[in-house]
């Protein structure tokens, strides 16, 4: 992964020391609410309904143990023991005091991390597939750009104050978007045209209240212009972005208003002046970035499937219900990336206590040359595992409660932190998800069903991604009661689709029998290897709208 | 005298800004150097061109490019920011120094605070009058809050892996 220099090193520590004088003016007195808020903010720091929350940036998921262990510490010292991981691959803290969040960026510090434009309106933390340099389906290895968009992205002085916050991913995997690079500000694609690599830009996309997939504004970046490109559409956005509305202001609306072509056009005349001017990249800078994200020294004598694999698979059916869920193919032979799911039941999703966080780190250094990943299905990824210690590897992650089988089934769900925590929600999620998770707990009936997103936000800011859930489920607020709307039909798997709603919203007590009404359709409905979301798209809305409603079930 | 940043240091400030409902209620324009709004400047474009020591102040909205034909003839151009969280006039400073290579004064003026200098100066502000309740020395820290950047700006164009 990316390894400091010694100006990144520089940068953070004297990031440190300007947050901390902020921090010691405002307690003071001698900057406002208002001239703070986007000051910490632009640090990640949002107060909330019971204490601030802390959004630490994660850059592209990825974590070393020595991070790991630094985040469990933080989580005993400063929080109440946990942390939470998000839909946008960051880490959150529920409950530090203000007062102590310079030492807890110092303490950050000293492991390469911090939480430099984690909110605000500003560019937030690039993200991309969880599989990144190691699913054998993409066609390069999309971190090298992630890191080189972060460097500009990172204090850069035009874009600090943009109309609204501003979210980037990279994806490289080719009719697939396991990134969401359609439903983010920009979408950043890798392809490759007559051997050379360069881009497809989408611009545009977003969940939230008005949610919107993308739309093409490059067609074909060459890779020297990547970030020329990047520019000119910010600078188009930070002149043109609707500023009066808080609600209109996010990318998709502007794209929206000018239409693709006008914002196009725009974004051509900015990149004419751009282009070719001295932030164009190098190979060598380019080759610099890749390097630090070499392939780990795999033992290259491993054949695929050894035997100590396949007499584990035999002899242990519970062992081998995981292999099959949670264990994904890698493109080194004799090596599988290994996914810890984070969704017990009884526990939020996305919760991981600062012992877990230890005993993950202890786990990436045993088994995956020290590194982990985070997912925006709020889970954990071990990437390089060997073959031949999957087991071992699956007896202590049963033994910690991160073996639950459930990757990407039914009550793998993907939960915001709602009203329990959320000073914006409309409704709980938390307890829904929980309802949810006691009710299918019949592991062999949800593998059964095969997967099925399941996705929850407590309000209509989408931090739970619901509009991309097979299944989505949004808190809403009737005349000061809780009532849940569902979605059908969103995507977040290998493309991205927003859901349709199925019609009025629904008691919280009435989440679970519709959820199960609507599964027994599908049950009813489906043919052989037909998942949920394409039995939904062959019927369309109507039938489950009707069992949905039907009292006599 | 009034005091403002510019050029790194505190000096008196000798420009006097003028808003249109100021000018509205003077019969002619003072002597001295004013700094008047994009729409007077339009309205008497060629004999504020003759005095030489007229500015222009954009808002929000007024882009560099309504000045494109006028940068030789203008020694400032101030830039207002009604509330500091309103970006445009960052790329508007930009544009100003890389799209029209302009060299006189870039000034900041509104709701101008420490904690946003240091961005500034990198998109081209050389002036800063910094809001009236605010210390002013207190401020010039603001223009030091990092010595390393990542990306080129308006006063060293390359990026960091070009700095070698
Ligand atoms: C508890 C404190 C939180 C607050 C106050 C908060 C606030 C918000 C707001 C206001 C938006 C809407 C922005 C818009 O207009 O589009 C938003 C969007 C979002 N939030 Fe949160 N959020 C919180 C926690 C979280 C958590 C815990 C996650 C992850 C689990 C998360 C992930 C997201 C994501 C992914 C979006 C993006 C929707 C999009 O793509 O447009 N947020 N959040
Ligand atoms: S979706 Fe709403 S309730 Fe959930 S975390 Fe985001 S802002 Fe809070």
């Amino acid at each position: 992964m990316y390894v400091y220099r010694p100006h990144d090193k520089q940068l953070l520590s004297e990031r440190v020391a300007q947050f901390r004088d902020q921090t010691r003016r405002y307690l003071d007195g001698q900057l406002s609410n208002d001239e703070f808020l986007p000051l910490r903010l632009q640090n990640g720091l949002y107060i909330q309904r019971y204490a601030p929350m802390l959004r630490v940036s994660v850059p592209y998921g990825m974590l070393s143990s020595t991070q790991l262990r630094m985040l469990g510490r933080i989580a005993r010292e400063w929080d109440k023991g946990y942390a939470h991981v998000s839909t946008r691959q960051n880490i959150q803290y529920n409950w530090p005091d203000l007062e102590d969040v310079p030492d807890i960026l110092a303490a950050l510090a000293e492991v390469e991390m911090h939480a430099i434009q984690t909110s605000g309106n500003c560019i937030r933390n690039v993200t991309t597939d969880e599989f990144a340099g190691i699913n054998a389906a993409e066609i390069e290895d999309p971190r090298p750009w992630c890191e080189i968009i972060r460097q500009w992205a990172t204090f850069n002085p035009e874009f600090a104050y943009l109309p609204r916050k501003f979210k980037i991913a990279v994806n490289a995997v080719p009719d697939a978007d396991p990134a969401l690079i359609g439903v983010h500000d920009i979408g950043v694609q890798v392809v490759h045209r007559d051997g050379e690599t360069g881009f497809r830009v989408l611009a545009g996309g977003g969940l939230g209240r008005t949610p919107m997939v993308g739309e093409v504004i490059g067609d074909f970046v060459p890779w020297p212009h990547l970030l020329s490109y990047l520019e000119a559409i910010l600078r188009v956005y930070n002149k043109y972005g609707n500023r009066d509305n808080k609600y209109k202001a996010r990318i998709k609306i502007l794209v929206k208003a000018l239409g693709a072509e006008k914002f196009r056009a725009l974004t051509e005349a900015e990149f004419a002046e751009l282009k070719d001017g001295p932030m164009t990249l190098t190979a060598d800078e380019v080759d610099t970035m890749r390097g630090h994200f070499s392939t780990p020294a795999y033992d290259t004598a491993l054949g695929q499937r050894p035997a100590a694999l396949e007499e584990a698979l035999a002899s242990n059916k519970a062992f081998n219900r995981w292999f099959h869920t949670n264990v994904t193919a890698h493109r080194q032979p004799g090596y599988a990336a290994v996914t810890l799911t984070l969704k017990k039941t009884g526990r939020a999703p996305g919760d991981i206590t600062d012992e877990e966080l230890d005993a993950v780190a202890d786990l990436a250094e045993t088994y995956s040359f020290a590194e982990a990943r985070t997912t925006h299905q709020q889970n954990i990824v071990l990437g390089d595992v060997r073959q031949d210690q999957l087991f071992p590897l699956w007896e202590k992650l049963d033994a910690l409660g991160f073996a639950t089988p459930n990757l990407k089934l039914l009550t793998d769900m993907i939960a915001c932190p709602g009203g329990d925590f959320c000073s914006l929600a409309n409704a709980k999620s938390i307890p829904i998800a929980e309802a949810i998770q006691r009710h299918f707990d019949d592991m062999d009936y949800l593998h059964d069903l095969g997967p099925i997103d399941v996705n929850i936000s407590g309000c209509m800011n989408a931090c739970g991604h619901h509009h991309i859930g097979h299944i989505g489920i949004l808190g809403v607020d009737k005349k000061g009661r809780e009532y849940y709307q569902i979605t059908l039909g969103g995507r977040g798997d290998k493309v991205s689709k927003i859901g349709e709603k199925l019609g009025p919203s629904f008691d919280a007590d009435q989440v679970v029998p519709v959820i199960a009404r609507l599964v027994d359709l599908y049950v009813e409905q489906r043919k052989p290897d037909e998942l949920f979301v394409d039995t939904y798209e062959r019927l369309g809305i109507e039938p489950f709208k009707e069992r949905a409603y039907a009292t006599d079930h | 005298m009034p005091q403002i940043i510019k050029d790194g240091v505190i000096v008196d400030d000798t420009w006097q800004r003028l808003d249109a409902e100021a000018l509205a209620a003077l019969q002619a324009l003072p002597d001295g150097p004013v700094i008047v709004p994009l729409a007077y400047w339009q309205a008497h474009r060629e004999s504020l061109k003759a005095r030489g020591d007229v500015g222009v102040c954009l808002e929000p909205g007024e882009e560099p490019a309504a000045l494109a034909d006028d940068f030789a003839a203008l020694p400032l151009v101030a830039i207002n920011f009604p509330a500091f969280k309103d970006g445009r006039g960052y790329s508007y400073a930009r544009e100003l120094r890389t799209r029209y290579g302009f060299k006189g004064e870039v000034r900041a003026v509104g709701d101008v605070l420490r904690d946003q200098l240091f961005y500034m100066q990198r998109v081209g502000f050389n002036a800063f009058v910094i809001r009236a309740d605010r210390d002013i020395h207190d401020a010039l820290n603001g223009l030091r809050d990092f010595s390393v950047t990542y990306q080129g700006d308006v006063n060293d164009p390359r990026p960091i892996y070009r700095r070698h």
